[in-house]
């Protein structure tokens, strides 16, 4: 792995180490004989958003299904503060703090609103679930005046708003986000991400978030992977991506006009092959 | 008069049509696959309380016997997914349906060989007891059929509709990848609901036997209740229980009014034009997932 070279401040190295929610190291997962995850490793600090960007197929979902434990690795650790959790049963790693919200959407779809946030919260006990579907709607409105309409006959944006509000209801310390900006038109994909970042810094929630959507995911996130064939090829603070040369080409469609030799390449070659 | 009575008796048969619908229903609906044992699972249920009760086996007192049988048929249900069906996860629906079929035989001959081929009656308090109610003269096994039928059906409901663990088999049902994601633990869930199923099938099994005699062939029942369910909407736990009655009150009357042989084919006659015209049924749950 490549880190980009960062003017900047590098925020990582300075911190402690107690701040490290998630360690994953050499992680390797197989979807049938077909490897999609080529000895992935990556840090995840409190309080952070972390993305990581990638062409489809790139082996991103398989990354989240790994870490929630819907896929099990074949090879490497899974280390949420200090255990390893690699392998375990899904609803164990709910209980312990990590949600997923998967990608397009997924909500049951003909219980209503209020039972999908309910459902979000099945592996809780305590009193406070009232309080928290009330703190759902405090962030997602609409679903507060749709709460007793099954979820199958809202849009795509407000199953979205759902999806994330239901991974709420698990008062996740770590949230797994799936290309939550899929299928949406770009309105509400503004404010899906401006919500993503409010419950990122009023509710402390750690994200690692999954997108093709490069801009606006280094946009919202403090650090960045690239996920290119099930390896991650580069990280770095989110600005330092959002400069470099080779995720502005591949990743954000900013074209480069003028070389050395002014004429622009047809076909740039990526820095870390 | 005789309207009536053919009615009540028709709803009567129709209640077991729609309690062994249900049982595939609820299979269907968590598992995606149909399990052809139902009907066999209901003649189970059936022996077992025969076994329980009759003074030829154990014979306990009825009011002891029935929760026994219903309970034991639970176990049973839950058994079969933990030790068989949950073993072909990610094979083919074919895969379970054979699996299926092949249980049924076991169930079948297992009650054959343990409490007999010939037909036996269960000794219930209920068989041969009748009431008047209006100058109509009704069965109080059919009367009380469709009682715990109605009973049964809003406990059900209450269930799935208010309680936690009951949305959640809804929700592990409608969407079972986000179920996990959720931290429903789904295999299990999947596994008490072949435990309801089995109860159900007792229930319905009980009610079968309290109505006339029972034989291990009985089971085959299970293929008119696949019917009500496909005619209901498969897919829809109302639907079923519809279906079921339509079924079981088309028989009585086609009996009386259309010649033998031909009344027999009208439940099938009418599955048939159910799959012509209209496919998912009366009460069709067609979701359509937005893109």
């Amino acid at each position: 792995m490549m880190a980009v070279a960062s003017t900047t401040a590098a925020p990582a190295t300075t911190e402690s180490k107690d701040d490290v929610v998630l360690r994953i190291s050499n992680l390797e997962s197989f979807y049938g004989p077909i490897m999609a995850i080529r000895g992935a490793s990556l840090i995840i600090r409190r309080g952070q958003i972390v993305t990581v960007l990638g062409a489809n197929g790139a082996g991103k979902t398989t990354l989240l299904k790994t870490i929630s434990g819907v896929m099990d690795p074949e090879k490497g650790e899974i280390l949420y503060h200090d255990k390893d959790i690699a392998g375990s049963e899904p609803d164990r790693i709910v209980r312990q703090g990590i949600v997923h919200v998967p990608e397009g959407r997924e909500v049951f779809p003909l219980l209503t609103v209020e039972e999908n946030l309910r459902m979000g919260a099945f592996t809780r006990s305590d009193g406070g679930i009232g309080d928290d579907i009330e703190m759902v709607f405090g962030y997602f409105p609409i679903l507060r005046e749709r709460r007793r309409q099954s979820a199958g006959t809202l849009s795509g944006g407000q199953q979205q708003m759902l999806a994330i509000g239901r991974g709420l209801m698990a008062r996740p310390e770590v949230m797994l986000l799936d290309e939550p900006s899929l299928g949406l038109s770009p309105l509400l994909v503004k404010e899906i991400f401006a919500i993503i970042r409010r419950l990122n810094v009023e509710r402390g929630v750690t994200m690692l978030l999954v997108e093709q959507n490069a801009k606006v995911a280094l946009d919202v996130a403090h650090y960045g992977y690239v996920m290119e064939l099930g390896r991650l090829v580069m990280d770095g603070p989110a600005a330092d991506l959002a400069q470099s040369k080779d995720v502005q080409e591949f990743y954000l469609g900013v074209r480069e006009d003028e070389n050395p030799r002014g004429q622009r390449r047809w076909k740039q070659r990526k820095t870390w092959r | 008069m005789e309207t009536i009575q053919l009615l009540v008796s028709g709803l009567a048969n129709g209640c077991i049509y729609g309690l062994i619908a249900l049982g595939f229903v609820l299979i269907y609906k968590a598992t995606e696959a149909v399990n052809f044992a139902q009907g066999d699972m209901m003649m189970l249920g059936a022996f077992l309380t025969l076994g329980f009760a009759n003074s030829n086996f154990l014979g306990l007192p009825f009011l002891i016997a029935v929760p026994l049988a219903i309970l034991s048929m639970g176990v049973i249900g839950y058994l079969i997914d933990i030790v068989i069906i949950r073993r072909l996860f990610g094979q083919s629906q074919v895969a379970i349906v054979i699996v299926t079929i092949a249980l049924g035989f076991v169930m079948r001959f297992a009650a054959g060989n343990i409490f007999g081929f010939e037909p036996q009656t269960l000794e219930s308090p209920l068989i041969g007891r009748d009431v008047t109610v209006g100058g109509i003269f009704l069965g109080l096994d059919e009367l009380l059929v469709i009682i715990a039928t109605i009973g049964l059906t809003v406990g059900f409901w209450l269930y799935f509709s208010n309680t936690k663990l009951g949305i959640a088999m809804q929700a592990a049902s409608q969407n079972q990848l986000a179920a996990y994601y959720m931290g429903i633990p789904v295999k299990r869930v999947q596994s008490l609901i072949w435990a309801i199923a089995g109860m159900m099938a007792a229930v319905a099994g009980i009610l079968y036997a309290s109505k006339g005699s029972i034989d291990p062939n009985a089971g085959l029942l299970g293929i008119k209740a696949f019917a009500a369910a496909v005619i209901g909407g498969m897919g829809s736990l109302p639907g079923a229980l519809l279906g079921g009655i339509i079924v079981g009150m088309i028989e009585p009357f086609a009996s009386r009014y259309i010649p033998a042989g031909y009344s027999q084919v009208m439940p099938y006659l009418l599955l048939f034009l159910m799959l012509v015209f209209r496919p998912h049924g009366i009460l069709a749950q067609v979701h359509r997932k937005k893109v």
